[in-house]
C-alpha cells in the first residue's frame, strides 16, 4: 500500500469520526447507565427500530453469553421497544428521530458511543436479529475468547452473516416474545459463498447464502454483503465504515489468513426470516432507509408475494457450532 | 518434607492463592515472587491472604517482562531463599501462578523421593530444536537485544537485521554450551545450589542477562554443567501454539487433562471454575482411574496448530483466503473434467456414473445454467444452477461444489461451448482435476445438426479458437491437473484403452475391466463433413487426420457398427 493510499484512508478514517461526532447530536440518551460500566468489561451495541418482540430473547441471549452492557440506539419505535429497553438494569438506551439512511445505517450512531464508551473495551456490535456464535461457545463464555484474543494480541474477531430461515412459507410459524427464533428459522445454506478481496481496505467481501440464491439469482453483484467483523477490542481512533463490514485503520479486516491458514472465526446467525419479515419488508419499502435505495427490499417484496419458501432439499438443519466448524463455515483457529 | 515449590505470580491472585494453598497443605514450603508491575494494593492484599500460611514466603520483587533477565533474577532470589530457609528441602520445582497440580501431590513427592538425584528439566541443543520462534535460536546468545520485542518489534527487528549485517557476535563464556527448553524445571538442591553459588555465576548472570528470553536457557544451559543425572523433560504440562504462546486450558478440557498423567498443567484459564474445583478440592475425583491418555493431549494441539497454519485444503472462508500458490491444495478433492466425450458417445454421462460411482453433471458451464446431474437446480450446501450467480465468480462456484461434495467424486462435462472465463486455468493449474479432452468433438454435434452450412462453418471457426486456446491452458508449463488429450481421430481408433486408463485412475467401484462401454456416434460421412468444411475455407486442425471415406459409385455405405458388449 504506498504512502498515498494510505493518507486517503487517514483522511477518511477522521472523516467518519467527525460525522459520527456531528450525528451524535440527533441521539439523546433516555437511560444513561453506563457509569456501571467497569474496566474489562464486555459492551454490546445495537440499533434498532420497531423490534420488541424480539428483544426479550436477545437479551437473554447475550446475558448468557456474558455481555456485561448494553448500548442501544432506538430509531423511533412505534411499538414500545424503547420502554422496554429503558427499564433494563445493563442497558443503555439512547432514542433518536434522525434518518437512518443519513446516519450510514446507524454506524455513525455506534461509531460515537463506541469512541465514547468503549474505549479499551471489547465491544461486539450486532443487530437484534443476529445471534453470535464463536468456538467452543456452548463450554466457553465470551470472555475465555476475548482473554484469549488478548493473549494472541488480535484486535478483531470475524463472523459471517449465516442467513437462517424457516422450512415452508416464512410466515407460517408466529414468532412471540421470548422464544428462540432458531426454534423456528434453523436452516441454512451451508456452502455457496462467493468471496472476494475488497484491495482497498484488506478485507473480504462475502455474498451468497439464501438470500442469493432466491432473491438475487439474476442480480447476484447487487446480493447483500455477509463478511462482518462484529467484536473489536476497541480503541477510540477506530471506525467502522461500512455496517460492521469493514473498518478503519484497515488492519483490522485482516481477519482472515492469506498464508493457507485457518484464523479463529465465529458466526453471525441472522434470523431475518421470521413472521415478522414480511411486515417488515412492506415497511421498509415504504420508509426506503436502506442500503443502495433499498434494493434488497425491493427484491423481497417481488419475491415474497410469489414463492416465500427458502428452504430447499439441500438446506442444512442447524445443529450447534461444531457443525458449522465441520462445514468450513467458521473456524477454531489454533484455539483448541 | 522434600518438595519445595517457587511460584511465579504476576496475575489472578485468587487461583494463585488458591494453588498455593494446596501446595501447602500437602506439605511443601512454597515462595511466592510476585512481579513488582503489579500495584501495591494489590500485593498487599495477596500477601495478607496467604498470611495465615506457615510455610509460604515472598522473595524480593523484580519486573518481569516477557523474554527479559527479571524473570531468571526472580526465580533465582527465590529458589535462594527456598533453599536458605527451608533445608528439608531436597527439589525445588519452579510453577507459575496459572500452573495447576493435577495429581495428588503426594504422588509427586513420593515420584521425587524415588529419584532424588534427578533433575528434570527439559535442556535441548539449539540446533536441535525446530521450536524457536522468530528465527533466532543460537543468535538469542550472540547478538544484543536491547529492545522489547512486545513493546517495540519494529526496532527489536531492525536492530537484529542490522547486527546480523555487520555480524556481530558476543562471546559465548568458556565452558558454556547453549541449551534451552522448558522454563518450568524441577531441580534437586546439589544442581541448583551449585548453579546459584558458583564462582563464575556473575560472569554467567552478565552474559545470559543479555541473551533474548534467558528463561528458556539459564537454567538449561547451567544445569548441564552440574547435573548429575539430568532428565530432559519437564514435569509440567505445557502446550505451545505456532506463536510460541502457551495454549489455555478450560473447563472443558477436564477429561484431557484427568487423564494426562502429568503432574502439574498450565496454562489454566483463571476464570476455569470446573477445573480448580476438580483437581483442588476433590481429592478423590482429581484423578478418576481411567486409563492415562497423555498422547491425546498431544493431538488435540497439535492438530490446533496444523489447522492455524495449514488449513483444510480447498476450503474459501472468512478465515481463510489464501494468497495465489499458498492454497495448500486449491480444491478439497479429485475431480474429472471430460472434454468432447458427450458429444462423442451417446450416453456418456448415465454411463460414466455406472462405471465410476462418481456423481457426473453435464456441462457445469453451460451458458444457460449449470447442468447439476439429473437436472437438478440446486445441489449439495445449497448451490444454485442460475448462470448468473456461477458468472459472478466461477471459480468459487466450482471451488464450493468440490468443497460440499467432499467425499464423492465430481465429474463434469466441459467444451468449447462454455463460459471459459479463468476458469479453465485455474482448473488446469489444479492438481486436483483429471482433465481428459477428445479434441475436436465438439464438431460433431454441428455434423449431426441440420443447420445452415454457412452457419455452421461460423461457428466450427469459433468453437476452434476457443478450444485451440483451453488446449494452451492444458499444455502451459503452469498445468499441473493430470491431463491427457487425444485428437478426435487418434482416440476412434481405439477408444477403450483410454476410457479404460481415465475409469481406473478414477478408482472404479469394481476394478474388473470394464464391462459396458458407451455407444458411439454414428460418424459415417465426418471425414467428408470435415472436408467441405476444409473447402469453404475453414480448416479444422484439431480432430486429426480424418480420412475422407470416398464414396465409390454403386457402392452401398457402410454403417459403422457401434461397440458392443464384449
Amino acid at each position: 500500500m504506498g504512502a498515498w493510499q494510505s493518507y486517503s484512508l487517514r483522511l477518511q478514517r477522521k472523516r467518519w469520526r467527525i460525522r459520527a461526532m456531528r450525528k451524535s447530536r440527533e441521539l439523546r440518551a433516555a437511560a444513561d447507565r453506563t457509569d456501571q460500566i467497569r474496566p474489562g468489561d464486555l459492551l454490546l451495541f445495537s440499533t434498532l427500530r420497531n423490534e420488541h418482540v424480539r428483544l426479550p430473547y436477545f437479551l437473554r441471549y447475550y446475558r448468557d453469553l456474558g455481555i456485561n452492557h448494553f448500548l442501544m440506539v432506538d430509531n423511533d419505535s412505534t411499538d414500545g421497544s424503547d420502554a422496554f429497553l429503558a427499564d433494563q438494569p445493563d442497558v443503555s438506551l439512547w432514542r433518536t428521530g434522525g434518518s437512518y439512511k443519513r446516519s450510514r445505517f446507524g454506524v455513525d450512531w455506534l461509531n460515537w458511543l463506541a469512541r465514547k464508551h468503549a474505549h479499551g473495551h471489547w465491544a461486539l456490535t450486532v443487530d437484534p436479529d443476529e445471534f453470535f456464535l464463536f468456538p467452543f461457545c456452548d463450554t466457553r463464555p465470551l470472555r475465555a475468547l476475548t482473554d484469549w484474543l488478548d493473549a494472541s494480541s488480535i484486535r478483531s474477531f470475524s463472523a459471517m452473516l449465516l442467513d437462517m430461515y424457516p422450512k415452508g412459507p416464512i410466515n407460517a410459524q408466529p414468532y412471540l416474545p421470548g422464544d428462540n427464533p432458531l426454534d423456528i428459522a434453523c436452516w441454512f445454506d451451508s456452502g455457496n459463498y462467493a468471496i472476494r478481496r475488497n484491495h482497498r481496505f484488506g478485507n473480504l467481501w462475502i455474498q451468497g447464502g439464501p438470500r442469493r440464491r432466491v432473491f438475487f439469482s439474476d442480480l447476484p453483484e447487487k446480493a447483500p454483503a455477509l463478511n462482518k467483523i462484529p467484536l473489536v477490542k476497541w480503541d477510540r481512533r477506530y471506525t467502522y465504515v461500512s455496517s460492521t463490514h469493514m473498518l478503519l485503520p484497515r488492519g483490522l479486516n485482516l481477519v482472515y489468513d492469506e498464508w493457507g491458514g485457518e484464523k479463529a472465526s465465529g458466526i453471525l446467525l441472522h434470523t431475518k426470516f421470521l413472521d415478522t419479515f414480511t411486515a417488515k419488508a412492506a415497511e421498509e419499502l415504504e420508509r426506503r432507509q436502506h442500503y443502495s435505495g433499498s434494493v434488497e427490499y425491493k427484491a423481497y417484496a417481488r419475491t415474497l408475494e410469489e414463492n416465500p419458501d427458502l428452504w430447499c432439499k439441500w438446506s442444512e438443519k442447524y445443529i450447534n457450532w461444531r457443525q458449522l466448524e465441520i462445514l468450513g463455515l467458521m473456524s477454531k483457529g489454533n484455539w483448541a | 518434607m522434600s518438595l519445595g515449590v517457587v511460584m511465579l505470580v504476576h496475575t489472578a491472585f485468587k487461583r494463585a492463592e488458591q494453588v498455593a494453598r494446596h501446595w501447602a497443605n500437602a506439605g511443601c514450603p512454597v515462595v511466592i515472587h510476585v512481579d513488582r508491575n503489579v500495584v501495591a494494593k494489590s500485593y498487599k492484599a495477596f500477601v495478607a491472604a496467604l498470611a495465615d500460611v506457615d510455610h509460604i514466603r515472598f522473595s524480593r520483587r523484580y519486573r518481569c517482562e516477557w523474554g527479559t533477565w527479571g524473570i531468571v533474577a526472580a526465580s533465582q532470589t527465590a529458589s535462594e531463599k527456598m533453599l536458605r530457609d527451608f533445608p528439608d528441602v531436597q527439589h525445588v520445582y519452579l510453577a507459575s501462578g496459572s500452573c495447576l497440580p493435577l495429581r495428588p501431590i503426594e504422588e509427586l513427592i513420593d515420584y521425587l523421593a524415588a529419584r532424588p538425584r534427578t533433575d528434570f528439566i527439559e535442556s535441548a541443543t539449539t540446533m536441535d530444536v525446530p521450536w524457536t520462534v522468530g528465527g533466532l535460536d543460537q543468535e538469542r546468545f550472540t547478538l544484543h537485544f536491547p529492545f522489547s520485542w512486545r513493546r517495540h518489534r519494529f526496532l527489536f527487528d531492525r536492530f537484529v537485521q542490522i547486527q546480523r549485517l555487520i555480524g556481530t557476535k558476543r562471546m559465548i563464556p568458556s565452558g558454556l554450551r547453549p541449551h534451552m527448553g522448558s522454563q518450568w524445571w524441577c531441580l534437586t538442591r546439589q544442581t541448583l545450589t551449585a548453579i546459584l553459588q558458583d564462582p563464575d555465576r556473575a560472569t554467567y548472570d552478565d552474559f545470559f542477562r543479555r541473551v533474548w528470553i534467558p528463561d528458556e536457557s539459564y537454567y538449561q544451559t547451567l544445569a548441564r554443567l552440574y547435573s548429575r543425572e539430568l532428565e530432559s523433560r519437564s514435569l509440567t504440562l505445557s502446550k505451545f501454539d505456532f506463536q510460541g504462546k502457551p495454549h489455555i486450558f478450560y473447563d472443558d478440557h477436564l477429561q484431557l487433562l484427568r487423564r494426562s498423567d502429568c503432574f502439574v498443567a498450565r496454562k489454566i484459564w483463571p476464570h476455569a471454575e470446573l477445573l480448580y474445583r476438580a483437581f483442588l478440592t476433590d481429592r478423590a475425583g482429581a484423578m478418576s482411574r481411567t486409563e492415562p491418555n497423555p498422547g491425546k493431549i498431544d493431538r488435540i494441539f497439535a492438530k490446533a496448530v496444523d489447522r492455524r497454519t495449514r488449513g483444510r485444503p480447498g476450503l474459501y472462508m472468512h478465515s481463510r483466503f489464501p494468497n495465489e500458490n499458498w492454497e495448500n491444495g486449491v480444491t478439497a478433492g479429485p475431480y474429472s473434467v471430460f472434454q468432447g466425450f458427450a458429444e462423442l458417445f451417446d450416453d456418456f454421462e448415465p454411463w460414466l456414473a455406472r462405471a465410476t460411482g462418481s456423481r457426473v453433471h453435464g456441462h457445469l458451464f453451460a451458458p444457460e445454467k449449470a447442468e447439476f446431474a439429473e437436472g437438478e437446480e440446486v445441489i449439495h450446501g445449497g448451490l444454485a444452477a442460475s448462470a448468473e450467480i456461477r458468472d459472478a465468480n466461477p471459480w468459487a462456484f466450482l471451488t464450493n461444489l468440490i468443497w460440499n461434495t467432499r467425499g464423492e467424486r465430481q465429474c463434469f462435462q466441459f467444451g468449447p461451448h462454455d463460459t471459459q472465463d479463468d476458469v479453465i486455468w485455474n482448473i488446469a493449474k489444479d492438481p486436483n482435476a483429471q482433465i481428459s479432452v477428445v479434441s475436436g468433438a465438439w464438431a460433431v454435434p454441428l455434423f449431426n445438426s441440420n443447420l445452415d452450412f454457412a452457419t455452421i462453418r461460423r461457428a466450427a471457426a469459433k468453437l476452434q479458437k476457443i478450444e485451440a486456446d483451453s488446449l494452451d491452458a492444458y499444455r502451459s508449463p503452469y498445468a499441473k491437473a493430470h491431463i491427457r488429450i487425444w485428437t478426435m481421430a487418434e482416440f476412434i481408433e481405439a477408444p477403450m484403452e483410454p476410457l479404460q486408463s481415465i475409469i481406473d485412475e478414477i478408482g472404479a467401484r469394481n476394478p474388473r475391466r470394464l464391462a459396458e462401454v458407451p455407444k458411439m456416434r454414428d460418424l459415417t460421412g465426418f471425414g467428408q463433413f470435415l472436408q467441405n468444411l476444409k473447402n469453404q475455407g475453414m480448416h479444422p486442425y484439431l480432430m486429426g487426420d480424418f480420412p475422407v471415406e470416398g464414396r465409390q459409385l454403386g457402392q452401398r455405405p457402410r454403417t459403422r457398427k457401434p461397440y458392443l458388449v464384449r
